[in-house]
Formats: C-alpha cells, structure tokens, sequence
C-alpha cells in the first residue's frame, strides 16, 4: 500500500514507476491510474493559483483506510494514492490514484472507488485564488 | 487537564486562531467542545468533527486528553 502526500511536487508517471517497481514482477495483469489536474476555471471563473491544506495525520490514516476498504471490496494487489498540498497552479497534478490487479475489471472499479472516496472523506480543503486576485474556500466538489 | 482543538480552512479564518487548549472539566460531548472552544452555543450543522484523528458525530462523548478538530465539508481530489 501507497499513501503519499506531497507538500512540493507530484510527477505522476516517477510515482508510478516507483511504486510499481516495488511490487513482485509479473504478478498483476492489469494497471488503472488516474491523475486529477487543476484547472484555470471553476465555477465560471477563472482561477490562477490554489492552495491545499490538509489534516496531519488524519488525512494519512483516512487514505489508508479507503485502500484496505478497496483491497475488502474487489481482488486487487496493492493501491496508490499521492495527494499534493500546499500552493498549486493551473496544470500542475493534484492526486494520483493507482491500482494493480490480475484482471482489468478489479483495477478499473477499484480506482473509480479509491477518488470517489477520497474526495469524500479525505480531510483536503481548497483554497482558490482567482484571476482578479480574489480567494475563496471551494466549498463543494464537483461532480464526478 | 485539557482538551485540544483544532480548526481548519474556512472556519480557521472565520474563527481566527487554528489551535487552542479548553479545560475539560464538565466537558462531555464534542458540542461541549464547539461551546467553549469558540464562546457560542451551537454548532452549525454543516460543520463536521473529529476526535483523535477519526470522524465523530457532535453529540458523542470526549474525554480529558482528546485532539477534537472542527472543519468544513472536504473538498479534495
């Protein structure tokens, strides 16, 4: 199990690699990812930067529980969440899910389920600065 | 003896400090908490809470010792 919040930098596919080649060769078939990226829009305005705050240790310990949660719920072999905090731009990758199983439908399911939990649950506040320079707390999230 | 408490996000802002110390003499409840930690009486329901790291429900019990965190609904991914 991966559990990783970066307070500096989330390049997708080095987090991917590494944690792939921590895992025993050949023993899954099947590799679902997503990357979830900000955007310079939300609400009907435009959005130039954003800030992620989080709960120290709560965070951690929900995003290990939403894992085992999926390893309960469908036959997969291990799971990865990266999470970023602190200031973000547009483009830059806020969270990356992952998760390996012998067969593909397990790995697609199970990461749907690990971002719609995450979202959720996982004690992560945004913070947005807006083109004229405005800040507002996001307050809901978006639909999936 | 005390209780922790902690604020996140918007309601850091609004409520201007992040961290503080209550006594936890006649303390039960996280509601408890919310009152004398912030000098009010309710707390609005679109507030959530926790106790030691774990969801909690406003009306169930802490004790002398605990970490009691009050935030706005999540909002990451």
């Amino acid at each position: 199990m991966g559990v990783q919040i970066e307070a500096s930098g989330l390049v997708p596919i080095e987090q991917l690699t590494r944690f792939e080649n921590s895992l025993p060769t050949g023993s899954f078939g099947a590799t679902v990812s997503f990357v979830g990226t900000m955007r310079d829009f939300n609400e009907g305005h435009d959005v130039s930067a954003m800030m992620l705050e989080h709960y120290p240790g709560m965070t951690e310990n929900q995003l290990e529980q939403i894992i085992d949660e999926a390893k309960a719920r469908w036959d997969i072999i291990d799971a990865l969440i990266v999470h970023r905090v602190g200031d973000i731009l547009p483009g830059q990758p806020i969270v990356l899910t992952a998760v390996y199983s012998a067969h593909r439908a397990a790995a697609f399911d199970a990461c749907r389920f690990l971002m719609e939990a995450l979202k959720n649950r996982a004690t992560f506040w945004k913070k947005e600065t807006m083109a004229n320079g405005n800040q507002r707390w996001v307050d809901k999230n978006t639909p999936g | 003896m005390a209780i922790k408490v902690k604020f996140f996000a918007s309601l850091r802002e609004q409520l201007k400090e992040g961290v503080k110390e209550v006594d936890a003499s006649g303390i039960h409840s996280i509601n408890d908490v919310w009152e004398r930690a912030t000098d009010t009486t309710l707390l609005p329901s679109h507030v959530l809470c926790s106790v030691n790291l774990e969801h909690r429900e406003p009306h169930e019990s802490v004790k002398d010792g605990d970490e009691v965190a009050f935030f706005p609904p999540v909002t990451g991914g």
